[in-house]
């Protein structure tokens, strides 16, 4: 298929920043997160991350070869899609379940749109909503951290035969005799339970044994690192933690006692995780400033709706899902104004406005503008 | 479009009248017979449920009759259902001594109303067994109230004696936190299925406070068969 | 002479169950495909209700097409269907509860199936008893047959069974998703590619959507 000669149009700039680079970056990014998630859960963690991934590089490849899609495994991006999927995933999650989930992901998520770029949901989010669907007793049973033998020792449900239901964790933790062991996330304790884990636990997630995914500080550093190398834009994470924290800080205020503080709601679940490397997904995400802005924030205060008044403990989820289904419309309402043209393009914008050649010129544009005052002041016949 | 021809061939409107007469006079006959033909078998099909339902949750049981309570006291059903009555049904051994009495309730569960039949035995003043008569609760998640070993042994001598002036339950029916059930009136609920179990819980309560009160000062009634 | 009437009536009577097929190629009556398929046997108690009631009513179209003159048409044809839709109604109570229950409102609703009304305008109001029929019984096997692949799949998925049965031991893992309404528009969406892609390959264009709205 490929060829040693590239032709493209113009422009022809050069530049070392190519899609796989900026995907090789977020890998690289990506790599301190998964040490930390395989320290704290061990190999099961580590053969789920890495199961999920073989299943994100192996739909991708049978898919190109299948359609007449572009993509190549070099790219990286399934990679990410893999990686993101299996830290997202409980680390007992069955193999065979996360196999499914990277399956789903590429193909419903990515490869029934045409490919990289053109999807329209984030794909791990994909495969984990399908998943979540399908086996929601699976996905919601946890096991604490920094088990004694984790690193000889795989979880048991991990290794459940294929189509086999897992076997019992919970069942398998009595044995352990931790004391204060619980299966429950933070979110599900705090939703079931009434009970809140402390926020500064929660941050280092080094904390004894809780059941919790890799440390949202980590996560934050590696995120800041790509944000410092603009692999990422700073705004969209910026927006969900901010108006998250708002949102939750608002309804603490408010409501009091019933509801949990903000810093709780910002580093329990996924949000972080969700905030830095989900929803800036280049595809899904606006492009325009503002966009990255109002898209954010649509993100913050639906997961923290979710979380108080859903059903589900978690929701950064489907709030990302259903903001990513909202981008396409994010962006038609934030288009830049071109340089020079304020007033006219404003004026003009309950009409269809879209960068068309005539704003281009400014002559010409101003010319239409002063034709547009000269009939608006026209005095009315009497 | 056309001036000239606006209607090409228009039929008199007699005709089509008699035309739709004529089909619907037919179509009435296949009707009437099809309900005729069926009758009978739907409604022997409907009891058997309803007796299997009830046979299921009170095992000695061979036949049952159809009572409703109002405020003023129970009677036998039939004819005009009263206004705001509660329906229940006396089910008895086979020697016509009352063998437990199934009771509906229905409460509202995660995803639509759950509606089940429980039976209540006079004697112990309590509970023993529900059977599920709609839930479409998530399959796998809440239809567990149907499977669950655990959960279902809440309702093997679940108490519901009333308090001393016979006017509401002694102990109200409570739906507790899996593995924490201390009391006989408490119902463990199921994990991870918290909503539906609580549905149960309500399903139970409600029924009971409003028809026991009713019921057991007028218990004698239903002691023996009436044939 | 007969033979080339045989192969017209065999083919009439294939029209429904291959090339025109309602679920795969038509995609029409989607309602209840998707709704009632989540096991075996829903699936073909549905396609049988819906293959009386297309049978009954074509042979009951065609026998009248002469007298029902065209102004009065539709509606004649949906007294004709509602008929038999109801009588399916009553029988299915006769046999089973059980079945009526998981069947739900979907009974009632074959009266606004579009394979029906579709089939007595398009096809059996301008044909001989005979051949309605049998392109009738031809279209109710095929949608039996697609509400079948849908909800087998369903059922081998969700629950581990085909028609009741199970097929993997008590230890299987149900996937929840492919009993709730997501599960059946993936089934349908994954049978459609699988179609779709044997036509490309075969080299038959695309089938032109020639149905009326998707009830």
């Amino acid at each position: 298929m490929s060829s040693s000669v590239e032709i493209r149009s113009a422009p022809h700039i050069k530049s070392p920043r190519s899609v796989e680079m900026i995907m090789r970056n977020v890998v690289f990014s990506l790599l301190p997160v998964c040490a930390f998630f395989v320290y704290q859960y061990g190999i099961s963690a580590a053969a789920s991350i890495l199961v999920v991934t073989a299943a994100c590089l192996l739909t991708e490849r049978l898919f190109v070869r299948l359609g007449r899609q572009s993509g190549d495994l070099s790219d990286y991006s399934a990679t990410i899609t893999g990686v993101l999927l299996g830290l997202t995933l409980p680390p007992g999650f069955p193999l065979w379940m996360g196999f499914v989930a990277g399956f789903t992901a590429i193909a419903l998520g990515k490869a029934l749109f045409g490919g990289i770029g053109f999807n329209v949901f984030n794909p791990a989010l994909v495969g984990r909503a399908f998943v979540q669907a399908a086996f929601p007793a699976a996905i919601a049973t946890y096991t604490p951290s920094f088990l004694p033998g984790r690193f000889t020792e795989f979880i048991p449900s991990s290794l459940a035969w294929p189509l086999m239901a897992p076997a019992d964790t919970a069942a398998w933790l009595k044995g352990m005799q931790i004391d204060a062991w619980t299966g429950a996330t933070p979110l599900a304790k705090w939703k079931f339970e009434g009970t809140l884990t402390d926020a500064g636990d929660l941050l280092t997630s080094l904390a004894g044994h809780m059941a919790v995914g890799p440390s949202p500080a980590l996560i934050l550093l590696c995120g800041a690192y790509l944000a410092l190398r603009r692999f990422m834009d700073w705004r969209i994470p910026a927006a969900i933690l901010g108006s998250a924290g708002l949102t939750a800080w608002l309804i603490y205020a408010i409501g009091g006692t019933k509801y949990p503080d903000p810093f709780f709601m910002l580093f329990s679940g996924g949000l972080i995780l969700g905030a830095v490397y989900m929803a800036t997904d280049m595809a899904t995400s606006p492009v325009t400033p503002r966009g990255m802005w109002l898209y954010g924030s649509l993100i913050g205060v639906l997961t923290v709706m979710i979380r108080y008044y859903g059903g589900l403990p978690e929701g950064v989820m489907y709030a990302i899902l259903l903001a990513n289904a909202a981008t396409p419309l994010i962006e038609q309402i934030t288009q830049p104004t071109p340089f020079g043209k304020g007033a006219s393009i404003r004026a003009g914008r309950s009409a269809t406005y879209t960068l068309h050649p005539d704003y281009i010129s400014r002559e010409e544009a101003a010319a239409k503008m002063s034709k547009k005052r000269f009939f608006k002041n026209k005095p009315k016949k009497p | 479009m056309n001036v000239a021809n606006p209607m090409p061939s228009a039929t008199p409107a007699a005709s089509l009248v008699r035309t739709l007469g004529l089909v619907s006079a037919l179509c009435g006959v296949i009707i009437v017979g099809a309900y005729q033909g069926t009758y009978e078998a739907a409604a022997a099909n409907r009891r058997i449920a309803l007796e299997r339902t009830v046979f299921k949750i009170i095992p000695a049981a061979k036949s049952m009759t159809e009572w409703q309570a109002t405020a003023r006291g129970i009677r036998p059903a039939g004819g005009e259902a009263a206004e705001g009555a509660i329906k229940f049904y006396a089910a008895y051994a086979e020697d016509g001594s009352l063998a437990g009495i199934a009771v509906e309730g229905a409460a509202k569960g995660y995803a639509d109303v759950v509606r089940i039949l429980y039976g209540y035995s006079p004697d112990c003043q309590c509970i023993n067994g529900i059977g599920v008569v709609a839930t479409k609760e998530t399959p796998g998640i809440g239809d567990k109230i149907i499977t669950d070993k655990a959960f279902l042994a809440n309702f093997k001598a679940l108490d519901v004696k009333l308090d001393q002036a016979l006017a509401k339950l002694a102990n109200e029916v409570k739906v507790v936190k899996h593995g924490s059930k201390t009391d006989a009136w408490q119902i463990d609920a199921i994990s991870g299925a918290t909503v539906t179990s609580r549905a149960v819980g309500k399903a139970i309560n409600d029924s009971a406070q409003a028809l026991l009160p009713i019921l057991l000062p007028e218990i004698e009634k239903l002691r023996k068969k009436e044939s | 002479m007969k033979d080339l009437s045989q192969a017209k009536n065999f083919d009439e009577f294939m029209e429904g169950i291959w090339r025109q097929n309602p679920v795969f190629v038509m995609v029409l009556g989607m309602c209840p495909a998707l709704a009632v398929t989540v096991s075996a046997v829903n699936a073909l108690a549905m396609g049988f209700a819906t293959t009386f009631v297309l049978v009954c009513s074509c042979l009951l179209v065609s026998l009248m097409r002469k007298l029902v003159p065209k102004e009065v048409r539709i509606a004649t044809y949906i007294v004709i269907i509602a008929t038999f839709v109801t009588v399916v109604d009553y029988v299915i109570q006769a046999v089973s509860l059980e079945l009526y229950e998981a069947l739900g409102a979907f009974i009632q609703l074959i009266v606004v199936n579009c394979i029906i009304l579709g089939r007595a305008e398009a096809h059996a109001s301008k044909h001989p008893p005979a051949t309605a029929m049998l392109n009738a019984l031809g279209m109710g096997i095929g949608f039996t047959i697609g509400l079948f692949a849908l909800g087998g799949v369903r059922e081998i998925l969700g629950a581990g069974k085909l028609f009741g049965v199970s097929l993997f031991g008590a230890n299987f893992q149900p996937w929840v998703v492919m009993v709730l309404p997501p599960g059946g528009f993936f089934v349908l969406g994954a049978w459609l590619l699988l179609f779709a892609a044997i036509r490309r390959k075969k080299g038959i264009p695309p089938a032109e959507s020639k149905g009326c709205h998707v009830a």
